[in-house]
C-alpha cells in the first residue's frame, strides 16, 4: 500500500488551492487524485471572464485563473494523478481509486482534503413532464460541448433556471449563434448575479421569466418546443397561463448538488443545510484527518472564496498530520431566521485563527442587519441593504470575540429584518 | 433620450432612470448609492465589455478560449466577434499569447485563455 | 430464405429467436426501432409475477405460471439479475379482506408456486417498517420477484445471435403477405424477406400485422403507465414488490425495488390512442404519487432521479392473443402481450418456439449453447477482481459514469457484442451508464465519444435512440473531423 501524508481527491479550483495551503503551510508529501487529464476541474470550461477578482483584483477567465493554481502546485513539485477515479476512502483514510496507468491503488493517508465539488440537479429531479427525446441538457453539459468539445447542442434554446450557469450559457450559446427564447425563473427573483442578469440576458434582449416553469416539453425524437407558465405563490403553475417556445434545446440550470458520495463511504456526518460535510472551523469534518472545502462542502458563488477556504483546509490538514490540531472544545454555530446554508457548523472556543462564517439568507431581505449572537451576547452586527440568496454572507469573528464567550453553549446567525 | 438600466454593482439591482442628449447625463434617478450613480454614467457615456470567445484552432475541433485584454466598447462587441470567428488560430498557443492585435480598432488585443500546445 | 422471420425485438421476440436456435433454423429478426428492447420491455415495472392476479383459466394465468419458474434458469444460463424478494399486496381497508382471500384462493387455483398467505397488520409491519399507517394486511407472495428486464432482453438476442440468428435493426414493416406456396413476404424498411412461418411480437402494434392476415381481429389501445426513479440511496426503504390491492378507486400503485437497488413507483393507467405516445404528464405523474404515498407515506420526493412512462399492450380481449390463427397458417401470434408479459415471456417464447419446430419439423441444433455470460461489471467486483480487470483491459480503469461506476471497457464491450449498441440509450440499458443520479450529465460527452469511435461516426451522427434523434445540431467550426 501507498502512503502519504496528505491525499487530496479533486484538481479543481479546491483541490489546487488546498495542495498550496498544505505545501506553504510545510507539508512536503502530498498527493493530488483527478479523475480528468487536465487539472483545473470545471474551471477549464468556463471560459468566461470574472474570476478572480477577490483575490487578484484582475478579471480572469476559469482556465486562467486555474492556470495561476496550476503554475504554483508545480512549481512547488506537487504530484499530481490524473485520469484517476477515487472508488472510496475508509474512514481510516485508505483510499481505494483506479485508472487505466495505474491500475487499483489503496493510498493511507495521514490527512483527506475531499475537493470533489459538485454536480447538476438533473430534469429527473424536477419531474417535468413530456417527452424523454434529446435536447435538454444541464447547462454545464452544454458548456462542456460548446467550450471544450467544439460542439453545438442546438441552435434555439430556452433555459430553466436563472443561476449563474445558466445566464453565463445564454449569452455563450448567443454568442456562437444561437437563438435564446428566454430564461425561465421558478422564484420570483434570480439567484444569478446581477451582474450576469445585464450583461448575459439584457445585453442580448434575452427575456427572463420569473415566477414561471416548465410545464411540458415537446418533440418525439428531438426538442421541438418547451411549454412555459406562470406559478402562484406556492410554485403551482396557473392553468391558463401557459406559452409555448419552438426550440431544440432545453437547458437546465435548476441547482447544485455537492457530490458526497464518497464522504459518506468516509463515514463524514453531512449537514442537511448544505448537502455537505459537518465542519468546525478548521473545516475537518466528523471523522478525524478528513477535511473537506470547496463546493464538496458548500456550493459558493465566487471561486475566490473556494480558493481561500481550500488554502484554509490544506494548512489545518498539515496542522493535523503533525498533531498541532487539538480537539479543542466546540461549540455549535445554530441558524436563526433568514440563514441558510451555515459553515462552519461548530467554532472552537479557543481558536487560533479568526472564524469565518458563511451562508446563504433563505431569501431577499431589504435593510437588514446581520446578528451573531450567544444568548444576550451580541459578536457580531452588521447593517445590509440587500441580502440575497444568490450571494453569499461573510461573517469574520475575531478570536478575542469567541474566546471570551466562557459558558456559552451556542451561538446563533441571524437576520433582523427593521420594519420599514 | 431617456435610459433604463439595472445596476449590477450589488443585489439590490437598482433601476436607474436618466436622459442623455449625446454630451451629458441627466436625470439620474434611482440610485441608491455612489457606485450606482457612477455605474450609471459610465454605463450610459462609454459602456465597455469585456468579450469572451472561442476561436477555431487549426487541425482541431477543440476550440481556443479567447478574450480581449481590456473591455472594448459595447458597440464594438459584434464586430469584434466576427473577426474572432473568422481567424483561425495555430498551434502551439501559448496563455496570453496575442492572437488579434487591436481587434476593431479598439485597442484591444485578443489574447489566447487557455494553452493548446 | 428464412425459415422463421420474428417482428419485433422485444422480450418476446428476442427469447423466440433464442429458443428457436435450439434448432437447426434460419431465423431472422426485424425490429422496427434503432435497437432491441426498445418499447414495452424497457419500460414497465420489472416484476416477476407470482402468477395470483390473472384470472384461472385465461393464457396469462396459464404463462405466468409457466413463466415464473423459468428465471432461475435464465439467471444460471443467461447471467440476468434476478432477486426472489417475494410481492405484497397490501390491503388499506379491513372490508378488503375477503378480496385478499379471493385472491389467495385464485393464486392456487392458479398453480402459484412456493408460500402464498396472507399476513396480518404485524407482521407486514415487521417486514415492511416503512409501510404507512393505513395498510391492514397482505397476501405474500413468495413466488414475486424482479428482473432486470433489458439484460433478459439483450441476453436473449446476444445468445440467439452467437447461435445464428440475424437481427437487422431499423427494419419496419409495412407489409406481411402470403405467397402462392404458403410462405410468407415481408416487406420492411430494410428490404423485402420470405420465410416459412412468420412470428408477430410487435408489442403495441401486434394487432396491425395479426390483423393483416386474420379474419379474426384484434385491437389493441395502449395503456400508458407512469413511472418515478428513486435514487438507490433508498434501497431498502422496502423489500418486497409493493403492490395495492384493486379497490373501485383503481388498480393503485406500486413502490417496486429493483435488482439495480433504485425504487419504481408507479404505474399509471391510462388508454390512450397513439401507440408512440410515451410522453410523462402532469396528472399522471401526480397521480403515481398520490398513490405512492399510501403505501409509503414518507415517500422522499427530493430522491427522484428521473421519471418515464411506458405503454402496455392491451388488447380487446383482455387476454394474450398467442399462436397460429386459423385462416392464417404458419403465422404465430405473440399478440396483447401486457402484463404479466414479462413474466410470461420466457414461457410463450418456449411454447412458440416449439409449437413453429412441430410445424417446421425443425431438426434439432447440436451445437446450441444455451449459456451467454453477461458484460464484466467492474461495480460488482472486489478490489482482487477490480484490479485483474484493469491489468488485463486498461479500459477498466477508466470510470465514465460515476453515478453508477460504469467503466470505458464495458461501455466498449456493449458497443462491440453481437446486437451490440448503437445510441446512448443503447449503451444506458446494457451497462447502466446514464442511469444514476445525474441522469448522464456527466458521462454523456465520453459515451458520444466512444460511441462516434466505435462506430466510425462522427459524434453528430450519434443519436439518443435512432432515428432523429441525435444530441448535438452541429460543430462550432467548420473543420474537417479530426477525432
Amino acid at each position: 500500500m501507498d502512503r502519504v501524508d496528505i491525499l487530496i481527491i479533486g484538481g479543481g479550483p479546491a483541490g489546487l488551492a488546498a495542495a498550496i495551503g498544505a505545501y506553504e503551510a510545510g507539508a512536503r508529501d502530498i498527493l493530488v487524485l483527478d479523475r480528468e487529464q487536465e487539472l483545473g476541474g470545471i474551471l477549464k470550461q468556463c471560459i468566461h471572464n470574472g474570476f478572480g477578482l477577490h483575490t487578484f483584483q484582475e478579471e480572469l477567465t476559469g482556465p486562467e485563473y486555474a492556470h495561476r493554481f496550476i503554475k504554483k502546485v508545480r512549481a512547488y513539485g506537487i504530484p499530481c494523478q490524473g485520469e484517476t477515479m477515487v472508488l472510496s476512502i475508509s474512514p481510516k483514510k485508505v483510499v481505494t481509486c483506479v485508472s487505466h496507468d495505474h491500475g487499483l491503488q489503496h493510498i493511507q493517508a495521514k490527512a483527506v482534503l475531499l475537493c470533489m465539488g459538485c454536480r447538476e440537479r438533473p430534469r429527473g429531479s424536477l419531474a417535468t413532464p413530456g417527452e424523454r427525446c434529446p435536447g435538454v441538457y444541464t447547462a454545464g453539459t452544454a458548456q462542456r460541448f460548446t467550450n471544450l468539445e467544439g460542439l453545438m447542442p442546438g441552435k434555439e434554446v430556452v433555459i430553466l433556471g436563472s443561476g449563474d450557469i445558466g445566464l453565463i450559457m445564454a449569452r455563450r450559446m448567443t454568442l456562437l449563434g444561437a437563438k435564446v427564447h428566454a430564461c425561465v425563473e421558478l422564484m420570483p427573483y434570480s439567484s444569478g448575479l446581477k451582474r450576469n442578469i445585464v450583461q448575459c440576458l439584457d445585453d442580448y434582449g434575452i427575456p427572463l421569466l420569473l415566477s414561471h416553469t416548465v410545464v411540458d416539453i415537446q418533440g418525439r425524437d428531438h426538442v421541438t418546443g418547451v411549454t412555459v407558465a406562470k406559478v402562484d405563490t406556492n410554485l403551482q403553475p396557473i392553468p391558463g397561463t401557459e406559452q409555448t417556445f419552438p426550440c431544440d434545446t432545453l437547458l437546465l440550470s435548476v441547482g447544485l448538488i455537492p457530490e458526497n458520495e464518497l464522504s459518506k463511504m468516509a463515514g463524514v456526518t453531512l449537514y442537511p443545510g448544505t448537502s455537505g460535510a459537518l465542519v468546525d472551523e478548521t473545516l475537518m469534518t466528523s471523522v478525524p484527518g478528513i477535511f473537506a472545502c470547496g463546493n464538496v462542502l458548500h456550493v459558493h458563488d465566487l471561486v475566490d472564496f473556494v480558493s481561500e477556504e481550500a488554502e484554509t483546509a490544506g494548512k489545518n490538514a498539515w496542522a493535523y498530520v503533525q498533531g498541532e490540531l487539538t480537539q479543542a472544545e466546540r461549540i455549535i454555530v445554530e441558524t436563526g431566521f433568514g440563514v441558510g446554508a451555515l459553515v462552519p457548523q461548530l467554532v472552537s472556543r479557543e481558536p487560533l485563527q479568526p472564524v469565518r462564517l458563511m451562508f446563504r439568507p433563505r431569501n431577499v431581505y431589504r435593510n437588514a442587519r446581520i446578528i451573531v449572537e450567544a444568548g444576550e451576547q451580541r459578536l457580531y452586527e452588521k447593517k445590509a441593504m440587500i441580502l440575497a440568496p444568490g450571494e453569499m454572507v461573510n461573517v469574520v469573528l475575531p478570536v478575542e470575540k469567541l474566546s471570551a464567550l466562557k459558558n456559552a453553549e451556542s451561538l446563533t446567525v441571524r437576520i433582523e429584518v427593521s420594519q420599514a | 433620450m431617456k435610459y433604463e438600466l439595472t445596476c449590477i454593482n450589488c443585489p439590490m439591482g437598482c433601476r436607474i432612470t436618466a436622459d442623455y442628449d449625446g454630451k451629458e447625463v441627466t436625470n439620474i434617478e434611482g440610485y441608491t448609492c455612489r457606485r450606482g450613480l457612477l455605474y450609471a454614467q459610465s454605463e450610459i457615456t462609454d459602456p465597455t465589455r469585456m468579450l469572451t470567445a472561442l476561436m477555431a484552432l487549426e487541425g482541431t475541433h477543440v476550440p481556443l478560449p479567447v478574450k480581449t485584454d481590456r473591455p472594448i466598447r459595447k458597440a464594438l462587441l459584434p464586430k469584434a466577434l466576427e473577426q474572432i470567428k473568422s481567424t483561425r488560430a495555430k498551434r502551439p498557443v501559448r496563455l496570453g499569447a496575442v492572437v488579434i492585435e487591436n481587434v476593431c480598432n479598439s485597442g484591444a488585443n485578443v489574447i489566447a485563455t487557455a494553452e493548446r500546445l | 430464405m428464412y425459415d422463421v422471420i420474428i417482428i419485433g425485438g422485444g422480450v418476446v421476440g428476442c427469447g423466440i429467436a433464442r429458443e428457436l436456435m435450439r434448432h437447426k433454423a434460419r431465423v431472422l429478426l426485424l425490429e422496427k426501432t434503432n435497437d432491441i428492447c426498445n418499447g414495452q420491455s424497457k419500460a414497465n415495472t420489472a416484476i416477476i409475477h407470482g402468477g395470483y392476479d390473472a384470472k384461472p383459466g385465461t393464457l396469462k394465468a396459464k404463462f405466468n405460471v409457466l413463466g415464473n419458474a423459468l428465471f432461475d434458469s435464465l439467471h444460471e444460463e443467461l447471467d440476468v439479475p434476478v432477486q426472489w424478494n417475494t410481492s405484497l399486496v397490501v390491503s388499506f381497508r379491513q372490508e378488503d379482506h375477503c378480496k385478499l382471500e379471493k385472491l389467495l384462493q385464485q393464486g392456487k387455483d392458479n398453480g402459484v408456486r412456493g408460500e402464498l398467505r396472507i399476513i396480518d397488520r404485524q407482521e407486514l409491519r415487521r417486514r415492511e417498517p416503512n409501510i404507512g399507517p393505513e395498510a391492514k394486511e397482505a397476501l405474500l407472495v413468495g413466488a414475486g420477484g424482479i428482473v432486470c428486464p433489458y439484460e433478459l432482453t439483450i441476453a436473449y438476442a446476444e445468445n440467439a445471435a452467437t447461435n445464428g440468428a440475424e437481427f437487422i435493426r431499423n427494419a419496419e414493416v409495412s407489409k406481411v403477405s402470403s405467397l402462392p406456396d404458403g410462405r410468407w413476404q415481408v416487406d420492411s424498411s430494410a428490404g423485402t424477406f420470405v420465410a416459412r412461418a412468420v412470428v408477430n411480437a410487435a408489442g403495441t402494434y401486434s394487432d396491425v400485422f395479426n390483423n393483416m392476415v386474420s379474419a379474426r381481429k384484434v385491437h389493441i389501445r395502449p395503456r400508458r403507465g407512469e413511472y418515478y426513479i428513486l435514487d438507490k440511496q433508498y434501497a431498502g426503504a422496502f423489500h418486497a414488490a409493493m403492490f395495492q390491492l384493486p379497490t373501485s378507486m383503481g388498480k393503485g400503485t406500486l413502490i417496486a425495488p429493483t435488482v439495480d437497488g433504485t425504487i419504481l413507483v408507479g404505474p399509471t393507467a391510462q388508454d390512450i390512442d397513439d401507440k408512440e405516445d410515451k410522453r410523462t404528464t402532469a396528472q399522471g405523474l401526480a397521480t403515481a404519487l398520490q398513490q405512492g404515498r399510501l403505501t409509503w407515506p414518507n415517500l422522499p420526493t427530493r430522491g427522484f432521479i428521473t421519471t418515464f412512462s411506458g405503454l402496455r399492450a392491451t388488447g380487446n380481449t383482455g387476454d394474450f392473443v398467442l399462436g397460429e390463427p386459423e385462416d392464417a397458417p404458419l403465422f404465430f401470434n405473440c399478440c396483447a402481450v401486457e402484463s404479466p408479459g414479462l413474466t410470461s415471456a420466457p414461457a410463450i417464447a418456449k411454447w412458440t418456439a416449439e409449437q413453429i419446430s412441430m410445424r417446421l419439423e425443425l431438426p434439432e441444433n447440436p451445437g446450441f449453447n444455451p449459456r451467454r455470460k453477461g458484460i464484466a461489471k467492474f461495480r460488482d467486483m472486489d478490489d482482487s477482481q477490480r484490479a485483474a480487470a484493469i491489468t488485463k483491459n486498461g479500459d477498466y480503469g477508466r470510470v465514465v459514469c460515476r453515478c453508477e461506476t460504469v467503466t470505458e471497457a464495458e461501455i466498449r464491450e456493449s458497443i462491440r457484442r453481437p446486437v451490440g449498441a448503437r445510441d446512448v440509450d443503447g449503451v444506458k440499458r446494457r451497462t447502466r451508464a446514464g442511469m444514476g443520479r445525474c441522469q448522464a450529465g456527466f458521462c454523456t460527452p465520453r459515451t458520444v465519444q466512444i460511441l462516434a469511435e466505435e462506430l466510425g461516426i462522427s459524434p453528430l451522427e450519434v443519436t439518443k435512440f435512432g432515428g432523429n434523434s441525435r444530441l448535438l445540431a452541429d460543430w462550432l467550426f467548420t473543420e474537417e473531423y479530426h477525432g
